[in-house]
């Protein structure tokens, strides 16, 4: 480093000690936010400035957390960026008023330092959005396959949404785990909320049938629109002698049939009789 | 060598595998149910595998032998207990247990075999 | 790439047994699913057992393996019998030249994320397998 370089870094450093209200109190006004928050990463800039070393980790750490922070109100990242660069117009004015070489040179690395620090909220910024972005698609996941015990000894996984082979694996394996817990001979698997399905998404299915079987249960599928009955059919997928069902009903009758539950159902009209207790 | 023991309860040979098994043993196995079923004049075979955290071709091959063995000598085998991820591990191998019959757990396993005798006589 | 390598003799169907809970151990550190332990250790077991029937014996590394975002498992079984004259055949279901079902390496093939297979007729046969945690 030059001494130049040196003299000029010192410069402001001392501006930052000696005008550290003023500067302050314009930063607060151009970044229209609360002084306290600031006022942290202002002095830790100044210590960081002061020691001669470019080790910026706690400012780095405040600012990440006023970058989360203003996330969280629903500030925009450039709303937290331009209230960084606010302090370099609030700093520009004391060097305007101090007027000498140094500093005047100093604020160009003073203000190339600040436009990293801007930028780094914004990397904040973006990494927060990322993780929740990963957590709520790994919580889609989890809700999208929920498997729901339909009767005593009979279980059913409504599919909805485009089924892709990674949310496929997880169904079967959730499917095949749920027949262990519930003692369940029975599984129905209901798609009629699946709008297509590929060849992957088919093989999984046929092999999560076929697991099932191998543990001792039966699998019936259900709710095949037109489109993937011809899907399938096109793909020369062979379903063999998988029971499949037009809906969800007909897929518990005919489980509590294979489960050997009798259902009557009364061929007269059905009148819903209410009595009113007095 | 370990040898896995064969208990019998009633006119039904019931085997749990507990352990890894190698595949001497697995053989032996398979020899010494047949005697075990042509000495009791068992007409059931129940194989427990439960605690089996993986089956493998060799394993999966003696489960179809001991069935279609037993078969010819009039009892009927059903695999109970396999884990899901064993069971989805034999589908992705591609390896079928030729016709074996299954049940979730033992009891099952056993209501399986008496309702088959029930309907075959 | 990580260490952790350890070299495992087959040289007996209780070596087999070995691998497969040397396999396993790794597995659960390695953080694979309940699944995946269960495939990776069965495709060991087969190819383990691969060694020790069509080549009269071999040995197995397994190592913990690192592609800076996932972790995985690599084995490698390594034998010096007689080779493969077409690995194509030898890779397609039901081709056996032993008393097996021949479904051990196109088997372990669907089993694990990547399969490399170098074989030559009197070169003896390398198998390597990797496994990623997901």
């Amino acid at each position: 480093m030059t001494a130049h370089a040196d003299a000029s870094r010192q410069r402001i450093h001392d501006l930052l000690t000696t005008e550290e209200e003023r500067v302050l109190q314009r930063w607060t006004a151009l970044a229209k936010t609360s002084g306290e928050e600031l006022r942290d990463i202002y002095q830790a800039l100044r210590l960081a400035i002061g020691e001669g070393r470019d080790d910026l980790t706690d400012v780095r750490g405040l600012l990440a957390e006023l970058s989360r922070e203003r996330a969280r109100q629903g500030h925009t990242p450039s709303d937290t960026a331009r209230a960084v660069y606010g302090l370099k117009e609030a700093v520009y004015e004391a060097v305007e008023s101090d007027g000498s070489a140094d500093a005047l040179r100093g604020f160009i690395w003073f203000s190339r330092l600040i436009d990293d620090l801007g930028l780094y909220t914004f990397e904040v910024y973006a990494t927060a959005r990322e993780t929740i972005i990963l957590d709520q698609a790994e919580q889609l996941l989890e809700l999208s396959t929920p498997v729901v015990k339909l009767w005593e000894g009979i279980v059913a996984v409504p599919l909805i949404g485009t089924l892709d082979s990674a949310r496929t694996q997880v169904v079967m394996e959730k499917l095949l785990q749920t027949l262990v817990e519930t003692g369940s001979e029975h599984a129905v698997i209901d798609i009629t909320g699946v709008p297509a399905v590929d060849t992957q998404v088919a093989q999984h299915l046929l092999k999560t049938v076929f697991a099932a079987r191998l543990m001792g249960a039966e699998c019936v599928i259900s709710g095949i629109r037109p489109q993937i009955a011809h899907t399938i059919v096109t793909l020369g997928i062979e379903f063999g002698d998988i029971v499949t069902k037009a809906s969800l009903a007909d897929a518990l009758a005919y489980a509590l049939s294979r489960s050997g539950t009798e259902i009557s159902t009364p061929r007269r009209t059905r009148i819903a009789v209410r009595t009113e207790e007095v | 060598m370990e040898r896995v023991p064969i208990l019998k309860l009633g006119d039904i040979l019931i085997i749990s595998i507990q352990v890894d098994l190698e595949d001497q043993s697995v053989l032996a196995l398979q020899e010494d149910l047949a005697d075990r079923v042509v000495s009791t004049g068992a007409r059931g075979v129940i194989i427990d595998i439960t605690a089996v955290e993986i089956v493998d071709s060799f394993i999966g091959r003696m489960l179809a032998t001991i069935a279609a063995m037993s078969r010819m000598l009039d009892a009927e085998t059903v695999v109970v207990g396999m884990r899901p991820a064993v069971a989805i591990t034999l589908v992705e191998l591609g390896l079928s247990l030729g016709g074996v019959r299954t049940a979730l757990d033992l009891e099952k396993g056993v209501a399986l075999l008496e309702h088959t005798r029930s309907t075959s006589r | 790439m990580t260490g952790g390598g350890h070299e495992l003799p087959i040289t007996s169907n209780a070596d087999v047994v070995a691998v497969r809970q040397r396999v396993r151990t790794l597995a659960v550190d390695v953080g694979l699913s309940l699944v995946d332990q269960t495939k990776v250790v069965t495709a060991a077991s087969e190819l383990a057992r691969n060694a020790l029937v069509y080549a009269g014996g071999g040995r197995a590394s397994v190592e913990i393996v690192d592609n800076g975002l996932r972790r995985g498992l690599r084995l490698s079984f390594v034998d010096e019998g007689p080779g493969i004259p077409d690995v194509e055949q030898a890779l397609t279901d039901g081709w056996t030249t032993g008393s097996g079902l021949g479904l051990g390496l196109g088997g372990s093939r669907r089993l694990v994320d990547e399969f490399e297979l170098t074989s030559a007729p009197g070169k003896g046969t390398t198998v390597t397998v990797t496994k990623w945690a997901r």
